[in-house]
């Protein structure tokens, strides 16, 4: 008997209510992401039918793919990184600094000591958070100013150049297989494992557990010191890794390099429905969150919309999305309780 | 890190307090810790800082600090409420374009300027439509609202920039007091702290603003209009926002949709060096004045001493930083020496 061979738990249609009101918050930016990419193309065939649209379209959001779900990993615990912007990009100045002074080291080794560099700088702000308790915003809007700056000390008015790197390296940073950029593939295989740890371990199920009711999870026995630590490290990490990424795809670093992106790296998860308020999102949405920012950036003068007004039409979205999530989660508790009224 | 545990803490606080005489309570507090360091950091600069000590330093820092000093003010209130308004830069950017587009469209710049402060209002109500009627967190509506204030005010002028403002203004925005080197801008600033220090101490408004930081369900069965005084908070930081706007676009003569941009972060750090919980119901103005002065010091004479802006950003970064972790580790230093149980009836109350 093949077709009973799996045991099937019962579903009841409240669960079934919930899983796919879980579904929708993901579903409802998937249908946006693929409306803006299909009227953009509707205008303009060459926005992905070109192999430069089609690269772009993978290319451009990888790095705030990167940066994005780390922030969900953060916020999930109910707290905040503001200093990603800057983590980011002291590990890409970091990552052309190696090539410049060390020129024998292999790329591989560049790569992952600017990883392990944005994972100390991730466990610095991580370690202030969890024993100093202060909030995480204080925290790391002091360390979005500090590692800015030594960026700007150590960086200066310099900047590294295309011509200081190996052409291998900036070859990661254009290079396509079957025509999918390599970089989007990273952080594609990047963010499917982070997808399936937040999900199915139970380290991963810990930071929402965190995240709904901090002062539970301990009394539960969690170790939310660590969790929250772990998830400032892959925060760090993963900005680290999105500074490699600046340095490859653009190949010429200055010390300003991710000013500004903390703000984006929030907004994209806040639109891909993880709440501000910690315990809920995956880091799928805010991936696709990434996406969208992203994508609208580029579609906006196709639709012929100057693209002044990107940051506008952002703002609408982030609004937007926060009220479809308020409204979605009202309706759910409504649900709730009317399923227990009648049981 | 949670509601229940800042209100343990500040319940601790308070008892802590009470238990000391007065002059402690007023010496050892954060905000005179700040206004020490202030006092200290100024009579370093003026003794080893070349050029520190002429009158016309002090005319250009307060020029500098204006619009910080006076948006810190209802940020500061908001903050004490337990909310943030992270779209304060944006505003000050919007109103700043509104002000431009108006005198560029032929209006005369007073009609222009009372245009903008309504954008002002709207843009703060609009926030705190979101925050207190559909009940969404501050911290997402205003990450929205950044953006959006940001997008109209360079989506309105794209990257033209308008200069041409009636010159009486421009001179009264850079103007001194007669006889001082105190620009003019410091006199509305003056009335609104005046103003906010009575109405948060002496009124029941002002009581509310921390009764809602504490405790939010606390203050609305002691009676305090939770929303409303919310409200009032955000469309208060819209105008002020504004107002900072309209001051900046004349002191440098240009409204450009890129004004201001990130003085929300400076805003914001300045608040909390000031002594201001970002969980809520504790801070005072003078402390927050006083270290929106430490960082407009520090940086001036920094770059007196020729210090670079980047070293200035690193030591403000640092500053925030040591300092609200400084605080932590005493009160841990505190909690270690003094043994338990010295107050019974509050630690039996408190306990979860």
């Amino acid at each position: 008997m093949t077709f009973t061979s799996t045991t099937r738990i019962p579903v009841s249609g409240i669960t079934k209510h919930i899983g796919a009101l879980g579904k929708a918050r993901e579903f409802g930016i998937l249908v946006a992401l693929a409306l803006v990419v299909v009227v953009a193309t509707a205008k303009n065939p060459a926005f992905v039918f070109s192999p430069d649209g089609w690269r772009d379209l993978l290319l451009t959001p990888s790095i705030l793919v990167l940066v994005a779900v780390g922030q969900a990993f953060v916020i999930i615990t109910r707290n905040v990184d503001l200093s990603v912007g800057s983590v980011m990009g002291l590990s890409a100045y970091l990552t052309g600094r190696l090539f410049i002074d060390l020129p024998s080291l292999p790329i591989p080794v560049v790569v992952l000591l600017s990883v392990l560099f944005g994972a100390v700088l991730g466990l610095i702000n991580g370690a202030l958070v969890a024993f100093a308790k202060v909030p995480a915003m204080v925290i790391t809007l002091g360390t979005l100013y500090a590692y800015r700056g030594i960026n700007v000390m150590w960086a200066g008015s310099t900047r590294v150049n295309a011509s200081d790197m190996p052409k291998d390296f900036l070859a990661i940073g254009t290079g396509q297989i079957l025509t999918i950029p390599i970089l989007a593939i990273v952080a594609f295989i990047v963010l499917a494992a982070a997808a399936w740890y937040m999900r199915n371990t139970r380290g991963g199920r810990e930071y929402f557990a965190i995240g709904s009711d901090p002062a539970a999870a301990g009394l539960y026995g969690l170790k939310v010191t660590r969790r929250v630590l772990t998830a400032f490290v892959l925060s760090g990490a993963l900005a680290g890794l999105a500074g490699v990424f600046y340095a490859a795809r653009y190949g010429s670093v200055s010390s300003q390099a991710g000013a500004g992106w903390e703000l984006d790296a929030v907004g994209a998860a806040v639109i891909g429905g993880v709440a501000i308020t910690g315990g809920v999102g995956t880091v799928w949405g805010a991936a696709i969150g990434a996406m969208l920012l992203m994508t609208i950036n580029r579609a906006l003068p196709i639709l012929g919309i100057p693209d002044f007004w990107q940051r506008a039409v952002v703002g609408v979205l982030i609004i937007g999305a926060i009220v479809l999530d308020r409204w979605l989660a009202v309706r759910q508790r409504r649900q709730l309780i009317e399923s227990r009224d009648q049981s | 890190m949670t509601t229940a545990t800042a209100d343990t803490a500040s319940l601790n606080r308070v008892a802590r307090d009470f238990e000391k005489p007065l002059w402690r309570r007023i010496l050892i507090t954060r905000e005179s810790a700040i206004i020490a360091l202030l006092i200290i950091v100024v009579a370093y600069s003026v003794l080893t800082v070349r050029g520190f000590g002429q009158p016309i330093t002090l005319n250009y820092l307060l020029l500098d600090v204006a619009a910080i000093l006076l948006i810190a003010l209802p940020m500061a209130l908001i903050m004490i409420t337990g909310e943030i308004d992270l779209s304060v830069g944006s505003m000050v950017g919007l109103s700043s374009i509104v002000t431009g587009a108006g005198v560029q469209a032929g209006l005369p710049f007073e009609v222009a300027a009372i245009l903008a402060l309504l954008a002002g209002v709207v843009g703060g109500a609009f926030n705190g439509f979101l925050v207190t009627v559909v009940g969404l967190p501050s911290l997402a509506v205003t990450i929205g609202t950044l953006a959006l204030f940001r997008g109209l005010a360079v989506g309105i002028l794209g990257s033209t920039a308008v200069t041409d403002f009636p010159e009486m203004w421009t001179a009264l925005a850079k103007a001194k007091i007669a006889g001082t080197t105190i620009p003019y801008i410091m006199v509305p600033f003056l009335i609104l702290l005046v103003v906010l220090i009575v109405v948060l101490n002496f009124t029941a408004f002002g009581r509310g603003i921390y009764a809602i930081g504490l405790s939010k369900d606390a203050a609305r069965f002691s009676g305090v209009h939770v929303e409303r005084t919310k409200f009032l908070l955000f469309v208060l930081a819209g105008l002020v926002s504004a107002f900072a706007g309209i001051f900046y676009t004349l002191r440098f003569g240009s409204a450009r949709g890129d004004n201001a941009t990130g003085l929300e972060l400076q805003v914001i750090a300045a608040v909390v060096l000031g002594g201001v919980s970002v969980f809520g119901g504790r801070g005072q103005l003078h402390g927050v004045v006083a270290a929106v002065l430490l960082i407009g010091v520090l940086s001036s004479a920094l770059r007196l001493a020729n210090v670079t802006s980047d070293v200035i950003n690193v030591i403000t970064g640092a500053l925030l930083v040591v300092s609200v972790v400084s605080a932590s580790v005493l009160a841990w230093l505190q909690k270690t020496r003094r043994r338990p149980g010295r107050l019974p009836h509050l630690a039996a109350s408190t306990a979860p």
